[in-house]
């Protein structure tokens, strides 16, 4: 009996479906959880109407108990859009299961209206709540799954943003590392830089670990690495930017940096780097007073 | 049967590997090298690899030995043009060839050896005039 009653539900939504349509939408354009700033109202006419002629189909033809069989696969699919463009609209969680959740009401009030019987109303009441329910959950998961596919895209821009190689100087790159040093932004870091000096042709570049939290055995074999390979391509790597309390880490881990020039700044590898070459800065007013004063103005530098 | 071509030029020999290696070929390229090195009285080897895509333990393991016996003939090793990837791969397999020098390309080879070769010539001039 329960079973027979429950399959009303379908005939009635499409007899009156124009009906549950303007409830339904009177009833989301008053709710403050449409976010008409986000959406405007033909678009959220479209989305409803769909979802309304996919919902009556697969409830005619696969019931109601389970919206994960195969039948209401074009459900989810138009849930799965209409999720992934409300999560890129800014959309919160709970608006975006307002939706679904809100067509309880009209098909309801439709339900109490045609059927008299109060086991059967009953029963029908219950099977459109669980239907609902779960649509309303399936779409929780996809809203989650959306934004998740947001945060791993913006790892992947951070891991990218986070490993500029810089050119200092003609033949000098520089390799400001900030955050902690994994293994798989060791990959991209080597592989920049080594495209890096590919395309510049530079001997030298100098690893500056002033924005690295921590260093410790892992972190140093990651910058070892990476020393080996750009040397294996020709260039000399400085490492620099190393904290007092870094250093202090490091000999206490016993990490073994001596086959590596280690400088305190990034001045004093660039310092390096410009001897290496040959290269010397002098003031630019070429009086004879100048010259001494070169070496006491890169002083400065070398204490920060 | 294929030969890798040595290249002489001046004081320095040029190798570049462009094919694939395999045993035969490095033992005939080791026996080839040793032989041109004492005949041409050479003092550098530029070992050019930037044609191969791949590098593996086997010549990573070559590139060593040739560097140790050139040196054994006084003559110094330069490994030049190594594409990144190939840098990368010989650092993750924890190979990385530290008895041979290198060099972007075969310029930068070359200007390291005739540099070094300058240096040890002046360091001589040096200690001739001093003793």
């Amino acid at each position: 009996m329960p079973r027979m009653s429950a399959m009303r539900l379908p005939d009635l939504i499409r007899t009156h479906e124009p009906r549950i349509l303007s409830e339904w939408m009177a009833l989301q354009l008053q709710s403050t959880s449409t976010r008409r700033d986000l959406m405007n109202d033909e678009d959220l006419r479209k989305q409803s109407k769909d979802f309304l002629a996919a919902f009556a189909l697969a409830a005619e033809s696969g019931g109601l108990e389970d919206v994960r069989a195969s039948s209401w696969a074009p459900v989810r699919e138009l849930l799965t859009r209409v999720y992934q463009i409300r999560a890129r609209q800014g959309f919160t969680p709970s608006e975006t299961a307002t939706f679904v959740l809100s067509l309880k009401q009209p098909l309801f009030a439709l339900l109490r209206e045609e059927v008299s019987d109060p086991e059967a109303l009953a029963s029908e009441t219950w099977a459109a709540t669980l239907a609902l329910d779960s649509l309303a959950l399936f779409t929780m998961e996809t809203y989650q799954r959306a934004r998740e596919e947001v945060i791993a895209r913006q790892q992947q821009e951070m891991l990218e943003l986070s490993t500029p190689v810089v050119t200092l100087w003609d033949g000098v790159l520089a390799l400001p590392l900030i955050g902690t040093l994994d293994s798989a932004r060791t990959q991209v870091v080597m592989e920049s830089l080594l495209q890096r000096i590919v395309e510049t042709g530079s001997s030298i570049a100098i690893l500056d670990i002033t924005g690295v939290p921590t260093v410790d055995t892992l972190v140093a074999q990651h910058l070892l690495k990476t020393v080996a390979a750009a040397r294996l391509m020709g260039a000399d790597c400085i490492i620099s930017g190393i904290r007092p309390q870094i250093a202090q880490t490091i000999v206490h881990l016993g990490v073994d940096l001596n086959s590596v020039v280690t400088k305190a700044t990034l001045s004093g590898a660039f310092d390096v780097a410009l001897k290496r070459l040959n290269l010397t800065v002098t003031r630019k007013s070429g009086n004879e007073a100048a010259q001494p004063t070169a070496p006491a103005n890169a002083q400065p530098a070398r204490e920060r | 049967m294929e030969r890798i071509p040595i290249l002489k030029m001046g004081e320095v020999l040029l190798v570049s590997i462009q094919v694939d290696m395999h045993d035969r070929l490095a033992m005939q390229l080791q026996d080839d090298l040793t032989e041109r090195i004492t005949a041409a009285r050479a003092r550098g080897v530029l070992i050019d690899i930037s044609a191969l895509d791949v590098v593996d333990s086997f010549i990573g393991r070559m590139l060593g030995n040739i560097a140790a016996m050139s040196r054994v003939l006084d003559a110094q090793t330069v490994v030049v043009g190594m594409r990144p990837a190939v840098a990368i791969t010989l650092v993750e397999l924890g190979l990385s060839l530290d008895g041979v020098r290198t060099a972007l390309n075969v310029e930068r080879g070359m200007e390291l050896l005739t540099h070094n070769a300058e240096a040890i010539v002046s360091g001589r001039k040096h200690d001739a005039g001093f003793h």
